[in-house]
């Protein structure tokens, strides 16, 4: 530092160097004077949060790690007076939990599906990755058929369609069948299915001058249709599983899964359905959402489960775990519906007026412009119902099916494992389990939402 | 139109449980290859998974021996855990062969459901079990008492009406699983924790300190626990029923499945008949002559199908008592095979 004296005045020449600030504003005690004991108010938080912490976390930790058994073949291990989380418990019982019931020998399938499902969906999620279209495809369309057919075993029995129960066609085709394929379910639909496409034709001809579009639509359905069938038909060698014999960790993924894929479509349809201004629509959305929100979930599937049977036709016996599927699903879909309809509304007329002077029809507007600005805006609530349709998977238990936490409560029933920590230490790894699941779905949309937000930040 | 035939493909995609024609269950049976059959949701000793996803259990091992008589096969059995309250319509929807769950055997059940009870595999009855420090010998010395027992069960029934017979006060305090009421036993909430006594041999084995505790002696209520069968088809209900009269009758005669080959020469006219040696029994029931052999040698006789699951080798430890053959002070007892 130099200090010149020529005319009596003195300029600094250069800058001083700054001091350091005091000791007790910077580093650890800095941070903790500013963020932690700020205030009053905020102490005295702070001191009741180290209680909070010091009265839960030792014993805690010494329940599921210090005082814990980590070996044992059965329940001797785990008895004694200061014995902690019985871990062998959940090592015995963990194929259980995650595949419930499913024979051992073809739990490799269970496996490949989680696997598909993980190299398809990680892809999907990280937003910058490219070929989003085509990795949608196959997650929302060719996994789910792939799912079903490893799950199940596939070759489903297709033997009549519509004709056939009329007990029409049986004597024309016969009972003949290659590769799992009845030879006279396929001449079935066929022969429906071009009757169908005519009737399109005739309909639409009549009403609209020509039945063109309406007759390719109906065969489009009629092929999709087919193909899915098709497929569902042909016997690719796997052993049936019954979904009777699912359980544990898959039965809950399957069902959140198929919740969530199924009910956003659905609930979105619903949503524009119920500001649609065409009447009969909307009447119906409102009825639709207002009924499945009027109704606990519990009602919902024991409706499935138990009154269902009675109003079908004897012998229609749809498979229990597929009645439980519908209802979760639809269920989920008149929330996300509501969801929806809240991002729906908030955004300004001026976008919807300034999509129409572009020229865009309803359809682009609301695929362009519109949708993509609601459901940014909605993605909290929206994951918000996803980790709450999750955790409502349990319910299922109530209709004899066993989610993960169904074959947990089975697995406590077992005399081999009685002990006093037995449940404990069961329902501390389903906590873990569930909190893993929810946590990563709520991290995730966080993730979502600051990247989508970019440009609106303030 | 597309969604009715949808509805309709969908439905023939998730199997149409054909309705068919009403043939003899036994056919039907052996025409799938196996029986259903329906079981508890999870019963300690009666029907529980194992560590290796098996069912096991006295009730599931009877639905075994079962598939052992009419298939020569223990393994050609599928169980369908069922809770309380849809066992019945699973049984009368055809959806199950048998139920074997834990059901006690009652005149309305028997008589109103459309059902038939095969016999009885587990003599129970509802038990008390108390602090030895409360110093209390007997239930009738329970007035004052306050009492765990779980909700929605005829336990809570059954206390009520002794309790009233006696004319003893006593306080209820009901949990809606088994699980909850042991553990506010355990801490202490009441005084007396009630439930089916092989019931209270299972929650025993939860509490902290399991030999603080004994179970009183009496026995406020009978329940017969037993297989059951739907209306309508006797050979499968005489199947069914013979079945485990022939396990009790290879008890009382000392056929098991260690000692089998040596009493399949046995010259006693009791045990040929038995094991087939003499006599069609087995073809009267319209399956093989070899069916007890198939019952012993594949599950074992009663005996040791209660020692398996719920004897006193087992974390139940469970005293035959009421359970033990006629000829040795209980009530098992089976009509002769002759």
């Amino acid at each position: 530092m130099s200090l010149t004296f020529d005319d009596g005045t003195f300029i600094r020449s250069e800058m001083q160097t700054p001091l350091p600030p005091p000791g007790r504003n910077v580093g650890a005690i800095g941070w903790m004077r500013e963020n932690l004991f700020s205030s009053i108010t905020n102490t005295v938080l702070t001191l009741a949060g180290i209680a909070l912490v010091v009265w839960i976390l030792p014993p805690l930790l010494r329940f599921l790690f210090i005082d814990a058994v980590w070996t044992g073949n059965n329940r001797d291990a785990c008895l004694g007076a200061e014995v902690g989380a019985c871990w062998p418990f959940i090592k015995a019982k963990f194929a259980q939990l995650i595949y419930g019931f499913y024979p051992a020998d073809q739990r490799w399938r269970v496996n490949l599906v989680f696997l598909i499902g993980a190299v398809l969906l990680v892809p999907l999620l990280v937003l910058s990755w490219p070929h989003k279209r085509l990795n949608s495809f196959l997650f929302f369309v060719a996994y789910p058929i792939l799912a079903f057919i490893l799950l199940t075993g596939g070759n489903i029995s297709a033997s009549n369609f519509l004709l056939g129960h009329f007990g029409l066609l049986r004597a024309v085709a016969g009972d003949a069948a290659v590769a799992g394929l009845q030879f006279g379910f396929w001449l079935d639909f066929v022969i429906t299915a071009a009757l169908c496409v005519a009737v399109a034709y005739l309909i639409g001809r009549l009403a609209a001058g020509s039945g063109r579009g309406a007759a390719t639509m109906t065969a489009y359905v009629f092929a999709g249709f087919g193909i899915l069938t098709f497929l569902w038909d042909v016997d690719f060698g796997l052993e049936r599983v019954e979904t009777r014999q699912w359980g544990g960790l898959l039965v809950t993924l399957v069902i959140a899964v198929t919740g969530i894929v199924t009910s956003m479509p659905l609930g979105i349809a619903l949503a524009l359905g119920r500001r649609s201004k065409m009447p009969i629509v909307r009447l119906l959305s409102v009825i639709f959402i207002e009924f499945w929100r009027g109704v606990p979930l519990i009602t919902v599937l024991f409706f499935a489960t138990y009154m269902l049977p009675l109003f079908l036709p004897v012998g229609v016996n749809p498979d229990g775990l597929l009645r439980a599927l519908v209802g979760v699903a639809l269920f989920t879909a008149a929330y996300i519906a509501e969801v929806v309809r809240g991002g729906l509304q908030a955004i300004p007329k001026g976008q919807y007026e300034g999509a129409m002077a572009m020229g865009l029809t309803w359809s682009q507007m609301m695929r362009l412009i519109i949708l993509p600005q609601a459901l940014t805006l909605v993605i909290p609530s929206i994951v918000n119902s996803f980790i709450s349709l999750f955790k409502d998977t349990t319910l299922v238990l109530i209709v004899s099916i066993f989610d993960f936490l169904g074959q947990l409560r089975a697995a406590f029933t077992d005399p081999n494992w009685a002990t006093p920590v037995t449940l404990y230490t069961g329902f501390a790894f389903a906590g873990i389990v569930y909190f893993l699941f929810c946590f990563g779905m709520s991290r995730y949309s966080l993730f979502v939402e600051r990247r989508l937000n970019t440009s609106h930040r303030h | 139109m597309k969604r009715l035939l949808s509805t309709l493909a969908l439905a023939g995609a998730f199997g149409l449980a054909a309705a068919g024609a009403q043939a003899a269950k036994l056919d039907q049976v052996k025409a799938k290859g196996f029986i259903q059959c329906g079981v508890s949701q999870g019963l300690p000793g009666f029907s529980n998974p194992d560590d290796k996803g098996n069912w096991t259990g006295l009730d599931v091992d009877f639905c075994r021996a079962v598939a052992a008589a009419v298939f020569g096969d223990a393994t050609k059995v599928k169980f369908t855990p069922l809770s309380a309250k849809d066992r019945f319509t699973a049984l009368q929807s055809g959806d199950i062969d048998i139920l074997s769950r834990n059901t006690t055997w009652t005149i309305s059940r028997d008589t109103s459901l459309g059902l038939n009870f095969t016999g009885v595999t587990y003599y129970d009855g509802q038990g008390f079990m108390i602090r030895k420090d409360k110093k209390v010998n007997s239930a009738l010395e329970l007035a004052g008492a306050s009492v765990c027992t779980q909700t929605g069960t005829t336990t809570e029934q059954n206390v009520a009406d002794f309790f009233r017979a006696n004319n003893m006060q006593y306080e209820v305090i009901a949990f809606a699983t088994a699980d909850e009421t042991i553990k506010a036993y355990d801490a202490g909430r009441c005084d007396v924790y009630t439930t089916d006594r092989s019931g209270l041999a299972a929650e025993r084995l939860k509490l902290t300190n399991p030999d603080d505790h004994i179970v009183l002696p009496e026995i406020i209520s009978k329940e017969p626990l037993g297989p059951v069968v739907s209306h309508g088809d006797d050979q499968w209900f005489d199947i069914v029923k013979w079945v485990l009269f022939a396990q009790v009758n290879a008890e009382e005669l000392g056929v098991s499945s260690k000692n089998l080959d040596e009493q399949l020469k046995s010259t006693n006219p009791e045990i040929k008949r038995l094991v087939g040696t003499e006599g069609k029994f087995g073809e009267g029931l319209g399956i093989g002559n070899d069916w007890v052999v198939n019952i012993v040698k594949l599950v074992g006789n009663y005996g040791e199908m209660y020692d398996r699951n719920v004897g006193p080798d087992t974390p139940l430890k469970l005293a035959r008592g009421t359970n033990a053959l006629w000829t040795k002070g209980g009530l098992q007892y089976a009509p002769p095979i002759r």
